[in-house]
């Protein structure tokens, strides 16, 4: 799970570069590139959704307990 | 900031709502201080138990500053759409990624051996008192110009708000409340809860500001919005160049004469600045709100929300940025008074900073959501200060004082009184640095890249075994080395890149990480001991 999280961080970083210029709007009030970094908050949203899910450190409570 | 119009003095109705805030903010966070328990963990770390939404609130809060809002705007004003990717989706990916990667673990290792500051972990870490010498000044001295851009910000914000106000009694700032008063009562508010009640208090009164700027950007949004015309009739006035990311040049004629405005943001500023929001992996005072978590469960709202909030900060913001360059286009519509379209047309870049109370004071003119809009950007500004001031303190009783001293040397009430001590000398100093007046703002974007300059150093000590004490003294020297390097090129502060585009933070994160890589690999490991008491199986 932990190196898939990484894969995805990475291709989410890479995205972030919008390697794709023009000023359509999206809804009729939002331009495309802001849309798509919007999109792009969403999308950083599930993945850490997803990395609690499947890669959180399941000990580090009770060893932080142990103090 | 530039007046509107001239004619009688406006009224003082702003000025009230935000002494209503401040009331607000003041009686909230002395009721939090009675919860104070009188021990030091309490005072520094809030006896590690922060739940999850006040977490959140307090991380965010801490790391917006009052350029979530002012700044945000501006700078869309200036560069365009490309804003919000260069500032704020990539900060949602990376600052959520150091809350997992590098919170989550210094919260355990605190809790567990007793942290209460970062140098105490790197000393331990690194098996190495004098790493924390060194460590020192170099965090202090970051922090002091993000104090002062706090100090500093609030005074400008209020002098272009009150302008015209008290034309008899402030005749010597055309009226305006000067930024000394400012300075004084915000410092003195903060002081006040501070004092009282640490981290606790911080984390209270964080939550309320976080919850007020968030709602200011949204109420401004709605408003602004809705004066255009709506938001397709807003977007559809403003200027073509400025919702493409393509870099393109504008002719501005401002009131110094006609300069040309680099709009857009090029490709390898747009990659670089991605280095820029690993800040927050090194910020002291982020790193104490880490501390006063619950539990390691409490991190999970704030990792995942950390980006949704910064969504609903920013977008609203830029969009508003965007909407004022029809100053640019076929003008501003609906303008109240007419005279807006010019002063906003005209702003040099240093000055962009003012989009968004100038569209709230010209397009909107209530006084009530004028001073509402205000208040929200002292929440800003006051929501990081707090931290600041007590971490500040925090870090001189820990790392200096007791440390020097011995833990067994005070007391606990001892130890609470002399980190008050250090928070009423910093509050004093740092106010009394921001009467010099001058402008700092450009010092920000610096005092980001020297904390995220400095990530290599965290990150090598949670995740390789490998690094050692000689390694992070190279990695810190040749990170600063390399920042101070390019901070001295660009003349002390403003914006600047090298190669045609590149952030400096690039290259002094990379000759940290580097210099943390070959050091590490050329000198002895740390002992068993350290890798046993760092590395657990968690």
């Amino acid at each position: 799970p932990q190196r898939l999280i990484v894969l995805l961080a990475i291709a989410l970083a890479i995205l972030h570069q919008d390697f794709w210029d023009s000023d359509a709007l999206v809804f009729g009030f939002m331009p495309i590139g802001l849309f798509y970094h919007a999109c792009y908050s969403l999308a950083a949203v599930c993945l850490w959704a997803l990395t609690i899910k499947i890669a959180w450190p399941r000990h580090i409570e009770d060893w932080a307990e142990g103090g | 900031m530039q007046t509107l119009a001239a004619g009688p003095p406006p009224p003082v109705t702003p000025l009230v709502v935000i002494a209503i805030y401040l009331g607000l903010l003041l009686a909230l966070a002395l009721f939090s201080a009675k919860l104070f328990r009188g021990t030091s963990t309490d005072y520094f770390v809030a006896s590690r138990s922060i739940g999850p939404f006040m977490l959140l609130m307090s991380v965010f809060g801490t790391t917006m500053t009052a350029f979530a809002l002012v700044g945000s705007t501006g700078k869309a004003f200036q560069r365009g759409v490309g804003t919000y990717g260069l500032m704020a989706s990539s900060s949602g990916l990376i600052h959520a990624a150091c809350f997992f990667l590098i919170g989550i673990k210094l919260w355990a290792f605190g809790k567990r051996y007793g942290y209460v500051t970062q140098i105490q972990f790197f000393r331990d870490r690194y098996e190495s008192n004098r790493l924390g010498y060194l460590l020192f000044p170099i965090l202090v001295g970051l922090v002091i110009p993000y104090l002062l851009i706090g100090v500093l910000g609030a005074g400008k914000t209020i002098a272009g708000v009150t302008k015209g106000m008290f034309p008899e009694t402030f005749a010597a700032t055309g009226g305006s409340v000067p930024s000394w008063l400012t300075g004084l009562v915000i410092c003195m508010v903060v002081l006040a809860y501070v004092f009282s009640g640490g981290s606790r208090a911080a984390a209270w009164a964080n939550t309320f500001q976080t919850l007020v700027f968030m709602c200011m950007g949204l109420l401004a949004f709605y408003l602004i919005s809705t004066k255009l015309g709506g938001l397709a009739k807003a977007i559809e006035a403003a200027n073509g160049a400025h919702l493409v990311r393509t870099p393109s040049e504008l002719e501005v004629a401002s009131k110094a004469g006609t300069f040309t405005r680099e709009v857009g943001v090029p490709s390898w500023m747009f990659l670089t600045y991605m280095f820029i929001p690993l800040s927050v992996g090194m910020f002291p005072h982020l790193f104490q709100h880490w501390l006063t978590a619950r539990s390691a469960k409490s991190f999970r709202l704030t990792v995942i929300a950390h980006p949704l909030c910064i969504m609903i900060v920013w977008v609203p913001c830029v969009l508003i940025g965007l909407w004022a360059t029809a100053a640019f286009a076929g003008g501003i519509e609906g303008t109240k008074p007419a005279a807006l379209n010019k002063v906003i047309g005209g702003l040099p870049d240093a000055n962009v900073g003012a989009v968004l109370s100038l569209m709230v004071k010209g397009l909107i003119g209530d006084p009530v959501v004028v001073g509402l809009v205000t208040a929200g950007i002292l929440a800003a500004i006051m929501s990081s200060l707090d931290s600041q001031f007590l971490c500040l303190g925090t870090i001189f009783t820990n790392d200096i004082v007791l440390h020097r001293t011995g833990k067994n040397r005070f007391s606990d009430k001892q130890v609470v009184l002399i980190a008050r001590s250090f928070v009423v000398a910093i509050v004093i100093l740092t106010y009394l640095i921001s009467l010099r007046g001058g402008n700092v703002f450009d010092l920000a974007v610096w005092s980001f890249s020297g904390f995220a300059s400095l990530t290599p150093l965290v990150f090598a000590a949670l995740y390789w075994r490998g690094a050692t004490k000689m390694g992070a003294y190279a990695s810190v020297v040749a990170a600063m080395g390399t920042w101070l390097y390019f901070f001295a090129q660009s003349g002390w502060g403003g914006e600047y890149t090298v190669f045609g585009g590149v952030m400096p933070v690039a290259l002094s994160f990379g000759a940290g990480a580097l210099a943390m890589l070959l050091v590490s690999a050329l000198t002895p490991k740390p002992s068993q001991a350290t890798i046993d008491k760092f590395f657990p199986k968690f």
